[in-house]
């Protein structure tokens, strides 16, 4: 199954019951609070144009109250919009009919929930063919389905138990082991590890890594730790009050960061986690140029990872290789400490400033 | 009255209208009514004949039957519903004296009318729930009707019943369904309302139609509150049964009635006893029931 992306054009949401009449005022710059003050409605989305690339992982990220699930809730239509297009292989999700909309909600999107909402009266196999109940695939066929996502999110043995007597982070388990059931195109997931604890929910990162590599599923992840968009995301949107401030790689929201806002989440990232090697490297000089005995290390490798392998390797320098193995740079060990703990303002290659 | 000899007279004794005056006026609404009820006498006899042949067939049922199988029936609901050896215990006892006081026959019959009437007002109960839990402007339009309902004394019932459909024991049972609904309709509307949000939310988005979302997530969700309207119900059942009895229902309300009327203190005693057995088999049974429903909804971890 080839993924889609998902492109989302000019959406515009307003709760309250006239949302329409002021969506004018808002292109025409009137902002949240003013709306809320002047006509008690609120400025849920203004003016959100992004496109999620068709198998990867886009992560949206912003405080609370920012509309990230407002957001997310507009690609599966949970939310209608005021305007605006989401389109979805070719189809205005926004334009669907109630029947369309229920066919594409049940084949072709998956959502995980922060709260989890499994059905308490079911046990965790029902719970994870329930997708399938309602596409009306018969549970002998369903079941076995169910059996193979509950062992591969790593709960077998758990199918008869119900999900009041399993932790939250297996119970979340669950709720991706229902959502991968549907073997749908899109997965939403909104905050879906956010009601984990840390090391379980960084374990949960790890289990939906490995998964999307096999599976290359296009999903939407939301989340306000910065820490999980980037260790997610091929692409991360950053909302405030409602709008994109910015959008772009993890290493480019890392690099540049559009404002003060941004600037102040950026601060206590691990950058080292984040920003590859070609992005900080300097023009190949006299040894490393001369190739042989000098470590290689591949375009694409973060500098932590880099400097393990420095370090593992008593070196002071490396030599860093494009995917063919052709040399294309090089990183002493003074500027990839460097670039770890400094702001990197100032070493920013100016093809990443621009998006 | 002292004061009487200063007021007028106007304001001392009440100014009623004149008898002619109400006499007419009763005449006139009085036979308007009858001759309503006798144009859609048809109608009426429509609703009543099925329930006349259900009643009676199931009263044959239960009276007709060796004692010894019925009480082995119930026992055996008792502990599917309860699975607790103690309920069932007390559902035999109980049952055993009501047979030994020679009440068995007639506790057999009040059984049967309360059977039928609990099934009715399910039946009758849970869609206008579904109905009212769907739509606001419905809750508000039904809601004030089940004020009223729930706030007449049960005596008043049986007027209408037994103006429209005479004296007899399906006006009786009519009487007791009207009387025994409202907690079964509040109920259903009231758990299906309660259902958490964040798991319709989910069933919507796997696409759910209204009616995969009603049978896979609200009623299930809202069965123990459910489960707590039948209960109710069926208590409510038996209390308006007693009532009824001035209608012409059988069973143990007659005979309570009759000792109320001739001073029987022993056998108003022995009556009452029998009535509380099974009120209390029934509430026991069913509430043990809805908790067992309940188990795997509560919530654990939050
Ligand atoms: N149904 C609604 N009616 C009115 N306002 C709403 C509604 N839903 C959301 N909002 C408002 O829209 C804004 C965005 O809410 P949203 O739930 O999308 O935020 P969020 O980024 O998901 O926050 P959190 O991290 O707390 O989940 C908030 O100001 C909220 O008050
Ligand atoms: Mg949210």
């Amino acid at each position: 199954m080839a993924s889609h992306g998902i492109e989302i054009r000019g959406l515009y949401k307003i709760f309250g019951p006239e949302g329409q009449r002021h969506v004018q005022s808002v292109k025409e710059g009137m902002s949240k609070a003013e709306l809320n003050e002047k006509h008690a409605h609120v400025l849920g989305l203004k003016d959100i144009n992004i496109s999620m690339p068709g198998g990867g992982i886009t992560v949206v990220m912003g405080l609370s109250g920012s509309g990230k699930s407002t957001l997310i809730r507009h690609i599966n239509r949970l939310i209608e919009p005021t305007v605006g297009e989401v389109l979805y292989d070719g189809t205005d999700v926004c334009r669907m009919s109630v029947k369309e909309l229920r066919e594409f909600r049940r084949h072709k999107t998956a959502m995980v929930f922060q709260k989890f909402a499994l059905l308490p009266h079911r046990t965790v196999l029902e719970n994870t063919v329930y997708g399938l109940d309602i596409q009306g695939v018969p549970r002998s066929e369903s079941t076995k389905k169910g059996r193979y996502w509950i062992d591969r999110v790593g709960l077998s043995g758990f199918e008869n138990h119900y999900p009041n007597q399993l932790s939250g982070g297996m119970q979340q388990r669950v709720g991706l082991a229902r959502a991968l059931s549907n073997d749908a195109d899109i997965l939403l997931m909104d905050e879906a590890y956010s009601a984990l604890d840390p090391l379980i929910r960084v374990d949960m990162q790890t289990v939906l890594l490995d998964l999307q590599a096999e599976l290359k599923k296009t999903v939407v992840f939301i989340t306000h730790d910065l820490d999980e968009a980037l260790r997610l995301g091929d692409k991360i949107a950053i909302l405030r009050d409602g709008e994109v401030i910015q959008q772009g790689s993890g290493q480019q929201i890392v690099l540049s960061p559009a404002d003060d806002y941004i600037a102040s989440f950026v601060r206590e990232v691990n950058r080292g986690r984040v920003i590859q090697v070609q992005t900080v490297m300097t023009p190949l000089t006299g040894q490393a140029a001369a190739a042989s005995g000098v470590m290689p290390i591949p375009v694409g490798t973060t500098l932590e990872e880099t400097a393990k392998a420095m370090t593992a390797g008593g070196v002071a320098l490396v030599q860093i290789v494009s995917a063919e193995g052709r040399p294309v740079g090089q990183l002493d060990l003074q500027s990839l400490i460097g670039a770890m703990v400094t702001p990197a303002d100032h070493e920013k290659p100016p093809s990443l400033a621009a998006e | 009255m002292a004061s009487c000899s200063i007021l007028p007279d106007v304001l001392c004794s009440f100014p009623a209208v004149s008898d002619s005056y109400i006499r007419l006026a009763r005449k006139t609404i009085d036979d308007g009514f009858r001759g309503l009820v006798r144009e859609y006498s048809h109608l009426i006899d429509a609703v009543v004949q099925p329930l006349q042949v259900f009643l009676n067939a199931l009263e044959r049922l239960f009276v007709n039957s060796p004692w010894i199988l019925v009480l082995a029936v119930m026992l055996a609901i008792v502990y599917l519903a309860s699975r607790s050896i103690a309920i069932t215990i007390g559902t035999a006892v109980g049952m055993v004296l009501i047979g030994l006081i020679g009440l068995w026959q007639d506790t057999m019959v009040t059984l049967a009318i309360v059977t039928v009437a609990t099934l009715i007002a399910i039946l009758i109960g849970i869609p206008i729930g579904i109905l009212m839990a769907r739509s606001d402007r419905v809750q508000g339009a039904i809601n004030p009707i089940l004020d009223v309902m729930q706030t007449l004394p049960s005596f008043v019932y049986l007027i209408p019943v037994v103006v429209i459909f005479g004296i007899g024991k399906v006006p009786g049972l009519i009487a007791v369904v009207i009387y025994a609904v409202p907690p079964m309709i509040r109920l259903t509307n009231l758990g299906i309302r309660l259902v958490d949000r964040d798991v319709l939310e989910a069933a919507d988005a796997f696409g759910s139609s209204p009616g995969q979302k009603l049978w896979n997530v609200q009623m299930p969700l809202a069965l123990p509150t459910i489960m707590a309207g039948i209960n109710q119900t069926i208590m409510m059942s038996l209390a308006m049964v007693v009532v009824a009895s001035m209608v012409g229902v059988g069973g143990l309300g007659k005979n309570t009635l009759q000792a109320i009327n001739n001073q029987f203190f022993t056998f108003g005693f022995m009556n009452g006893f029998a009535l509380v057995a099974i009120a209390i088999i029934f509430d026991r049974a069913s509430q043990t029931f809805g908790k067992r429903l309940q188990k795997h909804t509560e919530v654990v971890h939050g």
